[in-house]
């Protein structure tokens, strides 16, 4: 893998190769012998364009959360790598790894547990700051708070206060804060609003919007939610299971999903419209999603696939590019057009 | 496997059903150490025979406070039904003794929550805790319950029942649980199931499956049906009439279309355009609705929504606007939207109002 | 756009938004106050430290020490409030020097307890893994060994210096608390705010004595107290089998070592020392007690 000189701007900022992370499982009192792995993410690989923001969307235990924090490098991966801004987050050390950590940041679903409860807002927000030697002087720092507070939509007189004294939705708003005081130029977004009411869901939203025109952040964002992810997202990608199973442009995937998985998630989506809710014709999956400790062989989601074929089962299918930026890991689709042999492109 | 459509119904006029349950300015308040929590707030409701009423609002709106509250599963104290009554075919179930009430619960209403380990008990078999009911219920022997259980399982679509039946809880995932929960709720045959968001913990796919499962036994058992979600997605692929809760008042009342077509409380109008939507492609940013719900250790007085409200007048803030009627299967609590017809069909509330 | 420019900031809590913030500290101090029997032990404790340190300047060392056989074992009166011991000591003058000494004996036992359990336990619970399994082994190995044996021997070997006796007790009783620590370190890292921590850059020293260690003080504060009275109480023990601190040197324990021949006709000789150890101990743990419930991060909005 050769390594992107660093600052291009044509180069994708993110850049996730073949990433994996497996979870031994341990057993024995003092000498631990792996008795199997939980294979939570297991090979993916997409890139993030600067600006952009991709949604990482599919059910819980699909491993999309982990996939965030192994790209970011919190968990050590066990294959694989991530270059963010030419940087190989796997081998940072020393400068190049503070530097990784004042560039890339996180913003977490659960506004109560990612807020230390025994800080004020002002050490919550100026910790990156302190940790980086931003600001050291005192005085200077609470006035960048301040400064951050302001830019997320909170009142600078609460400096002093604890996160307990905040709302669900202003708790999220510290967060964003923190995440921001380093001048980051890369946010995983992890579920950032699954846990805020539907009245605070759309200002945080709507928060994180302006931040990436103002700021030109580039964002991760990982969610369930599918309706979120298609307003807020330039180009999605669809986990399964450990593995990706469908990447294109949000608007692509949306209206011609091509893996039967995405096919069904999204018809699964509740639309809050009764018209149109009476109209659709669902696919209704069988079953549950099968154990990462022992995927299914072959195509890990041919258990529960309505179109699934004999092949599947034996045969991991490639991921390919079906028409450009469309990728899919699928046996059952066809490309639908193939670039003759006196195709220009 | 086939693709399902989503069940169709025919909705009726309610009125010509009877009435079921019917409740009346029912105040729920709890008494706690930093002061009285004003849950629900003189609230008044029926719910029809057969019918699929969907209560939706934010957490802390008091759309299970009211639910539980009635069906005396609040602890008292700290909590207190200041006021109010809840008929359940024609007896009041808030003076009723607490035994006739019990019995009420385990046969005529059932009730399915959000984390099914918590009504399920975990260290007894599903069948112990099936046939349990059934023979108390029923008098059916022990062979009798276990093949009734086998056949309810089975109808809740839970494979290879027979073998499952000697599971416990932790071996079923969240979904299965789920399923095995609805299926001990269909054995009295109740003609009430109350659903306190029933699918919130699940993923789509799965949410999507106990859906379409509490539809298809709701049209085979033909009992009415209360929802209580937050997510107006789900309601609009299921209710036939939907009550919005906010701060513990209901703001609106009306039919599935009239609802999402045309909502008359800012608080609905503002929800929907605030919501993304999987099937269209993005037009603009959401509209989002600022400031947060209110403390509901204050008394309530005039709108509580008018904090928030962008139409909102003096009035708002003095009076608390009555639930009128806009049409005859709609009603909203709107000084604004509901008292003034010219307002109503302004160009400023119709684009607002989508 | 609206989220930018108002300012929608509505605190959760009622009343005065801008009323300068409780700390921490306030919070648990009020939830202490509200819990009666905590403030009754926390009042009989201070009481028993005037008495035993205040009351060590009218009564000094001298004066307890102070032989006169001609009035041994003479009943309370007004001359020597509690008594007289076997060799005519008086019994106040005693516990007072006594109560110093013990409480002493308590208050270094349970500091180095802490001490070695807080380092033990935080570097198994934040290491996890061979570090773990390794330090929970050792701690488990010493948790199955008497303690009052262990006691027994240690002192017999090293001999009953009140330093000894501390250093003891301190070394064989610190595996609750690591313990404790380990299981705390455990869930606190599991937190995101220790992933956003690490995300951030801070380094491993910081996530550890800035951010767990303070989340985990509330059972290491009700560990530490409860130990004040559990060291107290060993010392206790060992003095009364003989082997603890040894005469003259007077602590509570080793006074109801002497009376042990005097149970009926002498009963001053225990009662008194008896009570006070009875006294400390109980109010110790009320004030443990008050502390677990004022400390709850559960209950962090009462």
């Amino acid at each position: 893998m050769t390594d992107p000189t660093p600052n291009d701007d044509h180069q994708p900022l993110v850049r996730v190769v073949d990433l994996k992370k497996y979870f031994p499982i341990r057993q024995g009192l003092i000498i631990q012998r792996t008795t199997g792995n939980v294979r939570a993410v297991d090979g993916i690989s997409f890139e993030i364009a600067r600006g952009e923001t991709l949604g990482l969307v599919g059910e819980s235990g699909c491993g999309k959360s982990t996939a965030g924090r192994t790209l970011l490098g919190l968990y050590p991966a066990t294959g694989g790598s991530t270059f963010i801004d030419g940087r190989h987050v796997q081998e940072a050390a020393g400068d190049d790894w503070m530097l990784i950590r004042r560039q890339a940041q996180m913003i977490f679903q659960d506004p109560y547990a990612s807020l230390n409860p025994r800080w004020t807002v002002n050490a919550i927000i100026g910790e990156p700051l302190r940790v980086h030697h931003l600001i050291d002087a005192e005085a200077a720092r609470i006035e960048r708070v301040t400064e951050l507070m302001a830019l997320v939509g909170l009142d600078g007189r609460y400096i002093n206060r604890f996160p307990h004294e905040f709302s669900g939705g202003q708790r999220q708003r510290i967060g964003i804060a923190r995440a921001l005081a380093s001048d980051p130029i890369f946010l995983v977004c992890d579920e950032p609003i699954s846990a805020l009411d539907v009245s605070i869901q759309a200002q945080v939203v709507n928060l994180l919007e302006e931040l990436q025109d103002r700021l030109g952040l580039t964002y991760l964002f990982i969610a369930h939610d599918l309706s979120m992810v298609r307003h807020i997202c330039d180009r999605v990608a669809v986990m399964y299971l450990g593995v990706m199973a469908e990447l294109a442009d949000k608007d692509d995937l949306y209206e011609e999903p091509l893996h039967p998985y995405t096919q069904a998630l999204l018809s699964a989506v509740p639309v809050p419209d009764p018209k149109v809710a009476r109209r659709r014709r669902r696919i209704i999956l069988e079953g549950d999603v099968p154990s990462p400790i022992n995927p299914p062989s072959g195509c890990r989601f041919h258990t529960r696939c309505p179109v699934a074929q004999p092949h599947c089962s034996t045969y991991i299918p490639e991921w390919r590019e079906i028409t450009p930026g469309h990728w899919v890991a699928c046996h059952e689709v066809e490309p639908k057009f193939r670039p003759g042999p006196f195709s220009t492109s | 496997m086939n693709p399902l459509t989503t069940p169709r119904f025919n909705v009726s006029a309610p009125d010509s059903r009877h009435v079921l349950l019917d409740i009346r300015h029912l105040q729920v308040r709890f008494h706690t150490p930093e002061g009285t929590v004003y849950a629900v707030n003189d609230i008044s409701y029926q719910v029809h025979e057969g019918e699929v009423v969907a209560i939706v609002g934010e957490s802390g709106c008091g759309k299970s406070v009211s639910m539980m509250s009635i069906l005396g599963l609040i602890p008292v104290p700290p909590g207190e039904i200041a006021e109010g009554t809840a008929e359940f075919m024609g007896t009041d179930l808030l003076t009723m003794a607490e035994d006739k009430l019990e019995a009420i619960r385990g046969s005529e209403i059932a009730m399915v929550f959000q984390d099914p380990m918590t009504s399920l008990n975990p260290v007894l078999s599903v069948r112990r805790q099936m046939t349990e009911a059934l023979r108390r219920h029923y008098g059916m022997t022990g062979e009798q319950a276990t093949n009734r259980a086998i056949e309810l399982l089975e109808l809740v679509g839970i494979p290879d029942p027979a073998r499952r039946l000697g599971n416990y809880p932790h071996q079923f995932s969240g979904g299965m649980r789920q399923r095995v929960m609805i299926a001990m709720m269909l054995a009295c045959n109740p003609s009430l199931l109350i659903a306190d968001e029933p699918t919130t913990a699940l993923d789509v796919t799965i949410q999507a499956q106990i859906v379409e499962l509490v539809m298809r036994m709701r049209e085979q058992l033909g009992m009415a049906l209360i929802w209580i979600t937050h997510d107006l997605g789900v309601v609009a692929g299921l209710a036939e009439r939907v009550i919005v809760m906010y701060a513990g008042m209901v703001v609106e009342e009306a039919d599935v279309d009239s609802l999402f077509d045309k909502p008359r409380h800012p608080y609905t109008m503002a929800l929907l355009a605030a919501l993304p939507r999987v099937d269209r492609r993005r037009d603009s940013r959401l509209k989002s609705i600022p400031g947060a719900p209110p403390n509901l250790l204050v008394e309530p007085r005039g709108c509580p929504f008018a904090p928030r409200c962008e139409y909102v007048v003096d009035r708002c803030l003095h009076e608390r606007p009555p639930l009128l009627a806009v049409s005859p299967t709609q009603r909203a609590a709107c000084w604004v939207t509901t008292g003034d017809p010219a307002f109503a069909t302004s160009n400023e509330f119709r684009n607002n109002s989508r | 756009m609206a989220t930018l420019d108002s300012v929608p900031v509505i605190l959760s809590t009622g009343g005065d938004e801008l009323a300068p913030p409780l700390t921490f500290r306030q919070m648990a101090w009020r939830r202490f106050r509200r819990h009666r029997m905590a403030m009754f032990g926390a009042i009989v404790l201070i009481m028993l430290f005037v008495y035993a340190f205040a009351g060590g300047l009218i009564y000094t060392a001298e004066r307890a020490n102070f032989t006169d056989t001609t009035i041994r074992l003479s009943p309370p009166s007004l001359a020597h409030p509690f008594g007289t011991d076997t060799v005519g000591r008086d019994v106040m003058a005693r516990t007072i020097q006594g109560g110093r000494i013990s409480l002493m004996i308590g208050l270094t036992a349970a500091f180095l307890e802490i001490l070695i359990g807080v380092l033990i336990g935080a570097a198994a619970g934040f290491y996890g893994g061979v570090v773990d399994s390794l330090l929970m082994r050792f701690t488990e190995a010493m948790l199955i060994i008497p303690s009052l044996f262990l006691l027994i021997v240690m002192a017999r070997i090293v001999g009953g210096s009140v330093f000894f006796i501390v250093i003891i007790l301190g070394l064989t009783s610190w595996m609750y608390v690591a313990r404790i620590v380990r299981a705390e370190f455990l869930s606190l890292k599991q937190n995101d705010y220790i992933l956003a921590a690490r995300s951030i850059g801070t380094p491993t020293r910081d996530i550890i004595f800035r951010h767990i260690l303070p989340n985990s003080m509330a059972p290491i504060v009700v560990a530490a107290t409860l130990a004040v009275a559990t060291a107290i109480l060993s010392e206790a023990y060992i003095s009364f089998l003989g082997m603890g601190v040894q005469p003259p040197t007077a602590t509570w324990g080793n006074m109801l070592d002497g009376s042990y021949n005097y149970i009926e006709s002498a009963p001053w000789l225990w009662i008194f020392p008896g009570l006070l150890i009875l006294l400390t101990v109980l109010s110790i743990n009320f004030v443990g007690d008050g502390l677990r419930d004022a400390l709850d991060p559960r209950s962090r909005n009462a």
